[in-house]
C-alpha cells in the first residue's frame, strides 16, 4: 500500500497527490511514468510523474478527474488513504542533453504538470529555458511560481483571454520561434490534439519536436500490447519505447482514435459510479433527516 | 515364497487395462459459458485404477522425461498403494507446483511420450495422477517445511512467474534468504495473467505460492526491476549473493499487416490480462474487455486456444480460429484443440490474413484472408503453406485477437548491460550464468517462448549452478571427480 502524504485542489477537477513511495523518489528521472491501481478492483491507469522528491521520499501526481476511476480517485484519495498498487518508474526517461542550450517547454491541459520534472531538468543542466502553459482561464493556473523559479521566460495561455496570451498555446509557440532563432529543441506535454499542432506550429521551422505519449495500457511493461503507436510509420509499444517521441513522426489521429477505444464501456462506466454514488448518498442522509 | 508372490503381482503391459481411465469433464456447452474447470479431476477411484497402469520400470524413462526430474514411478507406486501422502512428499521433492504441473505441462511430449507402455497402449496419465495428488495435497494441507539450515546469502529473483518460482524454491531449501520481485500486483506471472481460469484456478496458483512463502521466500510485488533499480544495483549496493532473472518472453507480435490499429484488434496477452488478472469479464471490476461477438483469433498455439475459449466464455456469439497451416501442424496441445472444438470454434484451416478492414469509424469490420494449399516442407519440418491464387475472401468480424506468439521483453536490456543476443534473449554459459557475475536467467528470456514446465526446469537448472557458484554444493563433475 502506497499513502498519500499531501494532496491539493487546483480546481474541481484537477487535483495533486503527493504519494510516500521512498525507491521510487529516487529512481524517477523526467519524463517517466507510474501505473497506478487505486483499489484492488480498479483499473491500472498510467499517470506521467509530475515530480518527486528524494529528500521526501514520495512522488507527486496531477490528476484530471474525467472518467470514473478519476473521478473516484478524486473522491476518495484523501491525505492518510492508501494507493493499492503504484509501479514505477516506467519508460525510457527524457534525454536531458547537455547539447541543448536553449529550449521551450509546452503544457497544456493534464499535461501543465508532468512538463515540471524536463523543465527542472534543462535548467539544471544550464539551458535557457522557456515555457509556454495552457489553461482554459485565469482559475485554473497553478504552480505559477514553482514553473517562475525554472523558467527564464514564463508565457501563459488561456482560451479566454482572462491570463496571458489570448488563445492556444501554438500561439505562444508561434511567438517564442520569432523571437528566439536559436531553439534547439520543443518539448510539449498535453491532449493529443494539442501535442499534434504544437507538431504542426514547428514542423516547418524543422524544430525538434518532443512529444509524450499517454496511450491505454495494461500492463505498462511491453506485455499487452494495448499500447501500440504509430511513429514513423512502424509500429512502437508507448510503454516500454516511450513514452517520448519525435512530434512529427506521430501518427496523431490513429492515437486519438485507439484512446477512444473504450468510449461507450467509460460511459457507462461513469453513469453507474454516479448512480451508486448518489444512491449511497441518500442512504446516508436519510435517516439524519 | 515373498518373491515368487511378489513375481506373480509384477504388472506387464499384456495384465494391466488398456485403455487409460477418462478425466472427468464440464459437458462442452455447459462449460462455454462458464469460468470453472473444464477438467474436473480424478476421483480416488479413478486414480488408483490409473496407477495401476503403471508397470513401475526398473529404470524409468518418463523421469529422464521430465524437465524438473520427478520420480514419477515413485509417486505411482505410493498411490497405488494407498500412500497418498507420502506419494504428495516424493512429488514436492523435485516441485512445488504438482498442483499446477499436472493441469498445465503438456505431459504428451515429455512423461507420458516417452512411457514404455505408451508403444502398444495409450500411456499413463501421469499429469493426472500428479495433478489429483497435488490438489490433495491443497485441500489437506500437506506441505511440510522441510528442515532449513539458513546459510546467510541473499538471492534475488526477477519475475514471479514458472522459472522465478521453481529457482526461489531451490535456493529457499538451500537455506537461502530468498525475495521474487514481480512488476504486476499480483504474483504468479504467466500462470496469473496468462492461462485462464478454466485450465488454471486462480485458488490453485494461490495455494502453491503460499507454500513457497512458507519456505520463507518473500514476494514483492509493483516492482519493475531495471526500472526502480538494476540487475547491476541488486548484486551491488543492494548486496545480493545471487541474481536469478526470469522475466519471460511476453512482448506481443504482430503481422504488420494494414488494420492493425484499428479499435478492436488486440494482443491475445490483452485480452487473457484483462480476463484473468484484471477480471473484467466480473462486473464489480473495473477494468473494461470490450469483447465483440465475432471475434477472430489468429494462430493455433496454445494462448490461441485460450484466447477463443475466454472469448466464448465472455459471450461471443461466434469465434473463428485463423491459421496459415492445418491442425496437424498447429502448435497447441491436442487436448486444447480438442477442447475448443468441442466448445464450438470454427477453425479456418490454411488460412492467412491480408488485411483487417475498417468500418468507417476506425473499428474492426472485417478480415480479408487467402486460402493455402500444403507445399514443401520448411526449416520446422512441417509443410509450407503456399497461398492459392485468386482464393481471397471477406468474413465479418468485430474483433482481431494476435496468438502468433511473443518476443523478449526488453526491459532488462534497457537497463542493464547484460549480454543479449540479436533478439534480446539473455546469453548464458551451460549453468545459465549470465555476462554478470552471480546473475543467472532461465525461461522464456533464454530460449524465446516455450512452456511452463520447461521454464521451472530453467529455474531448477539456474538454481544449482547458483548453488555451485555460492560454494554451497560442489559441480557435478566436482562431485564426480571426489
Amino acid at each position: 500500500m502506497y499513502e498519500i502524504v499531501a494532496r491539493e485542489d487546483f480546481s474541481d477537477q484537477t487535483f495533486l497527490l503527493e504519494v510516500r513511495h521512498p525507491m521510487l523518489a529516487k529512481a524517477a528521472q523526467a519524463g517517466q511514468f507510474v501505473i497506478t491501481q487505486s483499489h484492488e478492483h480498479g483499473e491500472r491507469i498510467p499517470l506521467t510523474i509530475a515530480d518527486f522528491s528524494k529528500e521526501n521520499g514520495t512522488i507527486t501526481l496531477v490528476i484530471q478527474a474525467v472518467g470514473k476511476t478519476t473521478k473516484e480517485m478524486q473522491a476518495d484519495c484523501q491525505v492518510g488513504a492508501s494507493l493499492f498498487a503504484m509501479v514505477g518508474p516506467m519508460g525510457i526517461p527524457s534525454h536531458i542533453s547537455e547539447d541543448v542550450k536553449k529550449v521551450v517547454l509546452v503544457g497544456g491541459g493534464l499535461g501543465v504538470a508532468p512538463i515540471f520534472p524536463q523543465l527542472r531538468a534543462f535548467k539544471e543542466k544550464g539551458a535557457y529555458v522557456i515555457a509556454i502553459i495552457g489553461f482554459r482561464n485565469k482559475e485554473l493556473i497553478f504552480w505559477d511560481d514553482k514553473y517562475k523559479q525554472y523558467c527564464d521566460e514564463y508565457i501563459v495561455c488561456t482560451d479566454d483571454g482572462s491570463a496571458g496570451i489570448h488563445g492556444l498555446v501554438t500561439q505562444g509557440i508561434e511567438q517564442v520561434i520569432s523571437k528566439h532563432d536559436d531553439i534547439d529543441e520543443l518539448i510539449a506535454i498535453g491532449p493529443p490534439i494539442m501535442m499534434k499542432f504544437c507538431a504542426e506550429t514547428t514542423r516547418p521551422h524543422q524544430l525538434k519536436t518532443i512529444v509524450s505519449l499517454n496511450p491505454l495500457m495494461v500492463d505498462g511493461t511491453g506485455m499487452c500490447g494495448g499500447c501500440r503507436v504509430k511513429v514513423g510509420g512502424k509500429m512502437k509499444f508507448g510503454c516500454v519505447e516511450g513514452p517520448d517521441f519525435d512530434g512529427h513522426q506521430v501518427d496523431f489521429d490513429e492515437l486519438m482514435n485507439r484512446l477512444g477505444r473504450f468510449k461507450a464501456d467509460e460511459k457507462i462506466a461513469l453513469e453507474n459510479w454516479q448512480k451508486h454514488r448518489e444512491n449511497c448518498r441518500l442512504m446516508n442522509t436519510e435517516p439524519e433527516e | 515364497m515373498a518373491d515368487k508372490e511378489k513375481k506373480q503381482k509384477r504388472r506387464t503391459i499384456k495384465n494391466i487395462a488398456k485403455e487409460r481411465t477418462a478425466m472427468p469433464e464440464q459437458p462442452p456447452l455447459i462449460r462455454a459459458t462458464n469460468f470453472e474447470e473444464v477438467a474436473l479431476g480424478y476421483t480416488e477411484e479413478n486414480a488408483v485404477r490409473e496407477a495401476q497402469r503403471c508397470i513401475l520400470c526398473p529404470k524409468p524413462r518418463c523421469r529422464n522425461g521430465c524437465p524438473v526430474d520427478i520420480d514419477i514411478t515413485g509417486f505411482i507406486a505410493k498411490i497405488d498403494e494407498k500412500d497418498y501422502r507420502a506419494a504428495y512428499d516424493i512429488l514436492s521433492d523435485a516441485t512445488l507446483l504438482p498442483a499446477i504441473c499436472g493441469r498445465v505441462c503438456p505431459q504428451e511430449d515429455q512423461c507420458e511420450g516417452v512411457c514404455a507402455i505408451g508403444k502398444k497402449l495409450e500411456p499413463v496419465a501421469i499429469g493426472r495422477l500428479e495433478r489429483w495428488i497435488g490438489d490433495m495435497a491443497i485441500e489437506n494441507n500437506w506441505f511440510q517445511v522441510p528442515e532449513i539450515t539458513p546459510n546467510g546469502k541473499k538471492i534475488a529473483i526477477v519475475g514471479s512467474g514458472p522459472a522465478g518460482l521453481a529457482c526461489a524454491a531451490d535456493m529457499a531449501k538451500a537455506g537461502c534468504d530468498v525475495t521474487i520481485f514481480e512488476a504486476l500486483h499480483k504474483p504468479g506471472g504467466v500462470l496469473r495473467y496468462g492461462i485462464p481460469e478454466f485450465r488454471l484456478p486462480n485458488y490453485v496458483i494461490d495455494a502453491e505460492l503460499a507454500n513457497l512463502e512458507k519456505l520463507g521466500v518473500k514476494i514483492e510485488c509493483n516492482v519493475l526491476v531495471g526500472r526502480l533499480f538494476t540487475i547491476e544495483q541488486l548484486r551491488t549496493e543492494m548486496g545480493y549473493d545471487a541474481v536469478f532473472i526470469g522475466v519471460g518472453a511476453g512482448y506481443p507480435t504482430f503481422m504488420g499487416i494494414p488494420g492493425e490499429s484499428l479499435n478492436g484488434v488486440l494482443s491475445a496477452n490483452e485480452l487473457l490480462t484483462r480476463c484473468n488478472l484484471m477480471h473484467a469479464a466480473d462486473e464489480s471490476y473495473d477494468t473494461p474487455l470490450g469483447i465483440g461477438n465475432k471475434i477472430a483469433v489468429i494462430g493455433s498455439g496454445n494462448t490461441a486456444m485460450d484466447a477463443m475459449r475466454v472469448s466464448l466464455r465472455v459471450g461471443a456469439e461466434h469465434v473463428y480460429c485463423v491459421y496459415r497451416r492445418t491442425r496437424e501442424e498447429s502448435p497447441a496441445r491436442v487436448e486444447e484443440i480438442h477442447h475448443a472444438i468441442e466448445e464450438g470454434v470454427d477453425f479456418h484451416w490454411l488460412t492467412t490474413p491480408l488485411e483487417i478492414l475498417d468500418d468507417g469509424e476506425g473499428r474492426v469490420r472485417a478480415m480479408r484472408c487467402i486460402k493455402n494449399e500444403l507445399g514443401e516442407p520448411d526449416d520446422s519440418g512441417r509443410r509450407r503453406p503456399v497461398p492459392i491464387e485468386g482464393s481471397e475472401f471477406e468474413f465479418e468480424v468485430d474483433r482481431v485477437v494476435y496468438a502468433i506468439g511473443t518476443n523478449a521483453n526488453p526491459v532488462i536490456g534497457q537497463t542493464s548491460d547484460i549480454e543479449m543476443n540479436k533478439w534480446g534473449y539473455i546469453d548464458t554459459d551451460e549453468t545459465l550464468h549470465t555476462s554478470i557475475e552471480g546473475v543467472f536467467a532461465g525461461g522464456d528470456i533464454v530460449t524465446g517462448a516455450a512452456t511452463v514446465i520447461l521454464a521451472m526446469g530453467a529455474g531448477r537448472k539456474a538454481a544449482e549452478g547458483m548453488k555451485v557458484y555460492l560454494g554451497l554444493e560442489d559441480s557435478e563433475e566436482d562431485a564426480k571427480a571426489e
